[in-house]
């Protein structure tokens, strides 16, 4: 399978690699996926608890090239965003950006349950303080 | 060195300059029909067709009487198991092979299925062998045909033919068997191993694409086939159409050649497969080897390279030609179907690639393939969360997932 230039780049020069601290209060994690299906990722963001805006993101993704690139994008895409607008991120969009064929939409399906997974666990230690 | 390194051999092969060179006259000076009897265009291209059809039943201990041309391994295969299953059918309707069988085995004994014939499929070692007591229990009084191929194209594992081939004997059974990787690489003998038919294919044995061979035995049993392709009566009305004289002869060359270098040529492979094995086994933990340590195609190497996915693994080596076990490489995005029946898990069946050596690869490629894999490897753990996960200790068989 040929792939696009963009999917190519983010494989060869991904963003924000790595893991933030998952016990502190202002970090989200979100971990989908599952290894039997070839893909799994982890998309952590650390949240300004005043403003709820995304200061960093980093992330792990075991999964194709599509995969990759996907949640490197969305990596991107949330920084800066405050919680409730990085919520609004579809999958549609990363599709598009990344132009990815059909058979890799569920990458960017990924990637945004990835996004919403962190938010949900950043908000859920927000109410339940440990 | 040309990149990308070429590893994919068992996929296909380059046609051999010595065998190309052999091919060459056949397209333009000597064009005739083998089936013309009545002038010398005609005479030569039979003579040249003759001259193939015993290199072929050379290479494989057989007699040229009993090589018939098709069109490729598919048609072979499909002549095989449709020809005896029509021929036999008087006889029974039992017919036995493997689950780890090429598609065009599984999907002709799946069509064979829909016709009212029955197929099951032999238990295998965790290896991909025959487990050949199971396969002794499974034959029938029904049972017209076994077809087991000789080595496995993903795995590369060898089964114990000459066992399966006994048994067969012992019980009046036909054994087929799909010989496309193992012809050229390992010594194949019809009459020691008892096979009955025999499909080979020049394309993986650095001979053109598009032309192949069915040995089909003559005495002890003399087995008939019902013909799939109906026409002038060609191959002994076996296989009508008129032959493909140019393929036919590169074939034959191919054969001739791959007899003549294989004691030779195969060690040196084995060699170099076996050097870029050690190299990733020295620099990386948790690789897998799929298939059998010993048993296997000297040119084959499949690994499961845990924590990085293989589609992935490609593209991070896009030097190096080679294939992936791994959904995102088929259609289907199901893991290898071949991986699976041996009990390797989806998990590190997703993250296996399977490594080919050829007549032309060298030391350096090897040794600059070894370097690539390994880098890639490092890099995609890095980028693994599975890897961190592992590394943390945490059971990943323990943890739920949200599988989509």
């Amino acid at each position: 399978m040929a792939y696009t230039a963009k999917v190519i780049e983010h494989f060869e020069n991904p963003r924000n690699i790595g893991s933030l601290d998952k016990t502190r209060t202002d970090v989200g994690t979100g971990l989908v996926g599952a290894p039997e299906c070839g893909d799994v990722m982890k998309l952590q963001i650390e949240v300004d608890e005043k403003t709820g805006v995304i200061k960093d993101a980093k992330f792990k993704t075991f999964g194709c090239g599509s995969a990759i690139a996907s949640s490197s994008l969305a990596t991107e895409w949330v920084k800066g965003k405050t919680i409730d607008e990085a919520l609004l991120i579809k999958n549609t969009q990363i599709v598009e950006e990344l132009s990815l064929p059909p058979i890799k939409i569920h990458c960017s399906v990924l990637a945004e349950d990835a996004i919403k997974a962190a938010v949900k666990d950043y908000i859920s230690k927000r109410k339940d303080p440990a | 060195m040309k990149l990308p390194i070429y590893l994919d051999y068992h996929a296909t092969s380059p046609v051999d300059p010595e065998v190309f060179k052999t091919m060459t006259p056949y397209f333009t000076e000597i064009f005739g029909n083998a089936a013309s009897r009545n002038h010398e265009y005609g005479w030569t291209a039979e003579a040249a067709v003759e001259f193939a059809r015993k290199q072929v039943a050379d290479l494989i201990g057989a007699s040229e009487k009993e090589i018939i041309f098709t069109s490729g391994a598919t048609e072979s295969n499909n002549l095989a198991l449709q020809g005896v299953a029509e021929m036999y059918a008087e006889k029974g309707n039992h017919i036995i092979t493997t689950p780890i069988e090429h598609k065009a085995i599984l999907d002709t004994a799946h069509a064979l299925e829909k016709k009212g014939f029955k197929i099951d499929y032999v238990p295998l070692d965790s290896y991909g062998r025959v487990i050949v007591a199971e396969l002794a229990k499974m034959i029938t009084d029904k049972t017209i045909l076994v077809s087991v191929m000789f080595a496995n194209n993903e795995v590369g594992t060898i089964n114990p033919m000459a066992e399966i081939g006994k048994l067969c004997k012992e019980r009046g059974v036909i054994f087929h068997t799909d010989a496309v990787q193992a012809v050229g690489k390992v010594p194949v003998d019809v009459n020691a191993l008892g096979i009955d038919l025999l499909s080979l294919t020049a394309h993986k044995i650095y001979g053109p694409k598009g032309v192949a061979a069915l040995y089909v035995r003559r005495k002890n049993p003399r087995v008939r086939l019902s013909a799939m392709m109906h026409g002038g009566g060609h191959e002994k009305g076996m296989r009508s159409g008129t032959l493909n004289v140019t393929g036919i002869v590169g074939l034959g060359k191919a054969c001739e050649v791959a007899g003549r270098v294989m004691p030779i040529e195969m060690p040196k492979i084995k060699a170099l497969r076996d050097r870029l094995w050690q190299k990733i086994q020295a620099e990386l933990d948790e690789v897998f080897l799929n298939g059998h340590p010993t048993e296997r195609l000297p040119n084959n190497l499949n690994v499961s390279f845990a924590y990085c996915e293989g589609e992935s693994l490609m593209m991070g080596m896009k030097e190096l030609a080679v294939s992936s076990g791994s959904a995102c490489t088929s259609a289907s995005l199901e893991p290898s179907y071949v991986l699976k029946a041996l009990g390797v898990g989806e998990d590190l069946a997703h993250t296996s690639i399977r490594f080919s050596v050829g007549r032309f690869t060298t030391e350096e490629e090897i040794d600059f393939a070894a370097k690539k894999v390994i880098a890639t490897v490092k890099k995609l753990r890095d980028l693994s969360p599975l890897y961190e996960m592992a590394k943390e200790g945490i059971d990943l068989k323990s943890v739920v997932w949200t599988g989509h």
